[in-house]
């Protein structure tokens, strides 16, 4: 028993394999100065330091700040039938409602459609909306409010990729250096949501290309959607280096220096700002069947990488990763 | 960027050595020993006077209580600054006697004495003489309804204990008498002239219950009946003799417990402290209860406050417990430092009630979150009403067990009810995002941290070492900032990326 932990432990090591203790400690608490997590945890503020350096983000709709507004919900939905609800401090996914269409009931009430395919009642929107302001979703249960941006539409080449759901790119960036990244997919297991841990599909990416390298489900390889079939390996990103670029400038702006960036590329916008994580993840390495450690050790190397240029920062990536 | 470790491993050398030490030097002056060893039983009992002074000379007399059969007066001391003392004998009756020239505002006097458990220590006690109570000579209503009482309960006895027993029977029974009784005097002074009467020697005692870490209680009264040199114990109430064991007699010759002149609202309150001493150190006594700051320990506190401490130290216990699930194993758990606290509800309700009383809280709070969640409330108000269906929900719980004989039952108030809402709370949302089997993960993961965090704090060597080594506290803490230096893999995490392992 022992030995055969002993033996993972060493092979998990000698792949560099980052765990969740060594990121806190060497990363996160090392590279990210606390004084900044504010503007990455409010997606609010997150969008208008990306608006006030030209970034793309999704169009804000309207932001739901006091119980009184959530009233007048009805009228601020009146025009858009896709759009989707988040709450501005929520974190890993939590609270987010995507919305894609709207009709009248039959007793000449609003009803929306989740993503999922269900349909709940305007009480039930309200509802969520107050839940988000009283800090259920937020960290450490804060007061907080709701966004409502416009659903973004998935670039026509990944569309048939996913089951309902937009799919999402995480690029991790250590010190303004893209080292990892993977595209998630969302399916009918993961009931529309594209979280890793609850059953979503993540296809490791390739930095240089944006090519899928490897593809896991619930930590296990697969080749092919269990929904729609698609092979998954044949999988390329459009836009990559805008996408890189891109993600590139977030960190700038934001300052941190091991930050998780969720992008999306939209069908006009191309690719388009989500939110920033000041603490992502660590399952982007079974993504991409590869530990993250080498990679990041190779950037501390470096003397003072954030003020290399971007394209000298792209070629050290595509170099090295 | 880069942070030197050398300023952390210095603190923590610095924690160790002074915990190390500080440990070392109390079982080296001190003597005491590292484990619990063969030992005894001392209750340390202790009395608290308060009362207000008036400006005036003050004088406070206080009972005390002496050796008894089988438990044996070691040692007794008292605090009392600024007071003159004296320990007064009077016809083998000992009190204590605090004077000062001035007393003004709240004061407070400590008595404090320990006894050590002697099955085979026997101290016999004269009975009291023979004589006609006051209340019953003349004649009168109240006198006559006495007499038959004893009348009908000496028709049904043999001998002293069956008298006062069917003695407190008539008295349970005979509602009028007994009313018409207690506008003359006490149930038990009634009893112990009606006792006299018959021939059988009787008083009234008032004692003080041994129960480990009780706080601020009050002397309970008995009588002390006799027949020939044996004496026994009955409780007047329910008419049956009570066990000496667990009952330290304070007061046993008719006298008042606490007399105070020069002083309002006065009262006393008694705490009681168990210990387990070595053998070795009860024999010598060598135990030198003025040593101030030499021997920096909880044992100069008063006797509440040690009682307090003896499970606060036990805290951080909890806390390494919790650092090291978390940190090397990777246990998820719903709030930090929840299963902490329920450990320490589980010590009040003893581990199967506490685990059951929390399954059953935590499974009814999610079926009413459950409803709630239709109604449409602010956040706020909901985890409110949830707060309260649990306080409602422990009431019918402890009425129910109660009713069905089950008294352990009646301790699942000691669960932090606030702390559990919130769980709830929480948990019925993981339930809604992430399904049921996180929740199960969650809850699993801190009632097993709970379960390891009780054993441990229950646990006789444990309890030992915090309570008689704060040197120990220190070495905690180097531990908790070595692990807070840990950066290897938690052992889930082998787990977690098994598909990583397989792939090479």
């Amino acid at each position: 028993m022992i030995a055969l932990w002993w033996r993972r432990w060493l092979s998990l090591k000698s792949q560099g394999v980052l765990g969740m203790n060594r990121r806190n400690h060497h990363y996160i608490s090392r590279y990210n100065d606390r004084a900044l997590y504010p503007t990455v945890d409010n997606k609010l503020l997150t969008k208008q330091l990306a608006l006030e350096f030209g970034l793309t983000t999704p169009e804000l709709i309207g932001v739901v700040d006091n119980q009184h507004d959530v009233r007048s919900l009805a009228e601020l939905l009146a025009k858009h039938s896709a759009f989707c609800i988040k709450p501005a401090k929520g974190s890993g996914g939590k609270g987010i409602l995507v919305i894609t269409d709207s009709r009248l009931s039959d007793n000449n009430s609003l009803e929306f459609c989740k993503s999922s395919g269900e349909w709940l009642s305007l009480a039930a929107l309200q509802r969520h909306v107050s839940n988000i302001l009283a800090g259920l979703f937020s960290l450490g249960g804060a007061t907080d409010v709701a966004m409502v941006e416009s659903l973004l539409r998935p670039e026509s080449s990944l569309e048939n990729y996913s089951f309902q759901g937009v799919p999402d790119i995480r690029v991790i960036v250590f010190r303004g250096i893209p080292v990892m990244a993977m595209i998630r997919l969302a399916c009918s297991a993961s009931h529309g949501k594209a979280n890793l841990h609850q059953g979503a599909i993540g296809v490791g990416l390739d930095i240089h290309s944006g090519r899928a390298i490897n593809a896991v489900q619930n930590d296990d390889v697969i080749d092919v959607h269990p929904d729609t079939g698609v092979d998954l390996m044949s999988l390329s990103v459009p836009h990559w280096d805008r996408l890189l670029e891109l993600a590139m400038a977030c960190q700038e702006i934001s300052g941190l220096g091991y930050l998780g960036v969720d992008l999306v590329i939209d069908q006009h916008a191309g690719p388009t700002l989500l939110e920033l994580n000041a603490r992502p993840g660590l399952s982007i390495q079974i993504a991409n069947g590869a530990g993250l450690i080498p990679r990041l050790k190779a950037i501390e190397l470096i003397n003072k990488p954030e003020l290399m240029s971007r394209s000298s920062k792209l070629d050290f990536a595509r170099a090295h990763f | 960027m880069r942070h030197s470790k050398t300023p952390l491993y210095i603190l923590v050398l610095i924690l160790l050595i002074s915990g190390i030490s500080l440990t070392w030097q109390r079982h080296h002056n001190f003597q005491v020993p590292w484990l619990p060893g063969e030992q005894q039983q001392v209750w340390s009992v202790e009395a608290m006077v308060e009362f207000n002074g008036t400006g005036e000379p003050a004088l406070v007399s206080l009972a005390l209580p002496d050796a008894q059969t089988g438990k044996e007066l070691i040692s007794e001391f008292t605090a009392s600054p600024g007071y003159g003392l004296a320990f007064a004998h009077k016809d083998g009756v000992r009190r204590a006697e605090w004077s000062v020239r001035q007393a003004s505002g709240a004061q407070v006097l400590y008595y404090r004495a320990e006894f050590v458990s002697d099955a085979d220590l026997s101290v016999k006690q004269t009975a009291p003489l023979l004589e006609r109570s006051p209340l019953l000579t003349g004649s009168g209503p109240q006198i006559t309804v006495a007499r038959e009482l004893l009348a009908e309960a000496r028709q049904r006895s043999a001998d002293a204990a069956t008298l006062s027993r069917e003695l407190v029977r008539e008295f349970n029974q005979q509602g009028e008498a007994a009313a018409l009784l207690k506008q003359g005097a006490s149930r038990e002074q009634w009893l112990v002239a009606l006792l006299s009467e018959a021939g059988v020697p009787a008083r009234i005692v008032e004692a003080l219950e041994l129960e480990d870490g009780r706080r601020r209680s009050q002397l309970s009264k008995y009588l002390q009946v006799f027949s020939d040199d044996e004496y026994l114990l009955i409780d007047p109430y329910a008419g049956l003799p009570v066990s000496e064991q667990s009952l330290l007699l304070w007061e046993y010759r008719s006298e008042p417990v606490l007399d105070v002149i020069g002083g309002r609202y006065s009262r006393v309150s008694f705490s009681v402290l168990e210990q387990k001493l070595p053998v070795r150190d009860i024999i010598n006594q060598r135990r030198d209860h003025s040593s101030g700051l030499r021997d920096f320990s909880i044992h100069l506190l008063p006797l509440s406050e040690q009682a307090l401490f003896k499970g606060i130290l036990l805290i951080p216990i909890g806390v390494l417990v919790v650092c090291l699930l978390r940190i090397l194993i990777g246990i998820k758990t719903a709030g930090t430092f929840m299963p902490v606290l329920i450990a320490i509800a589980f010590i009040q309700t003893s581990l199967i009630t506490g685990l059951i009383g929390f399954v059953l809280i935590v499974g009814v709070g999610l079926l009413i979150r459950g409803y709630l969640s239709q109604l449409n409330l602010l956040l706020v108000a909901r985890i409110s009403t949830v707060i309260i269906s649990v306080i409602i929900l422990i009431a019918v719980l402890a009425v129910l067990s109660y009713q069905l004989g089950w008294t352990e039952g009646l301790k699942i108030s000691f669960f932090p009810m606030i702390i559990l809402s919130w769980t709830i709370e929480r948990m019925s949302i993981l339930w809604e995002e992430e399904g049921g089997r996180e929740v199960l993960t969650q809850v699993g993961g801190s009632l097993f941290t709970a379960v390891i965090t009780y054993a441990l704090m229950m646990n006789h060597y444990v309890q030992h070492l915090t309570f008689n080594f704060l040197g120990l506290q220190l070495v905690i803490m180097a531990l908790v900032l070595l692990l807070g230096t840990y950066t290897g893999y938690r052992l889930f995490e082998l787990h977690r990326f098994y598909a990583l392992v397989k792939r090479k």
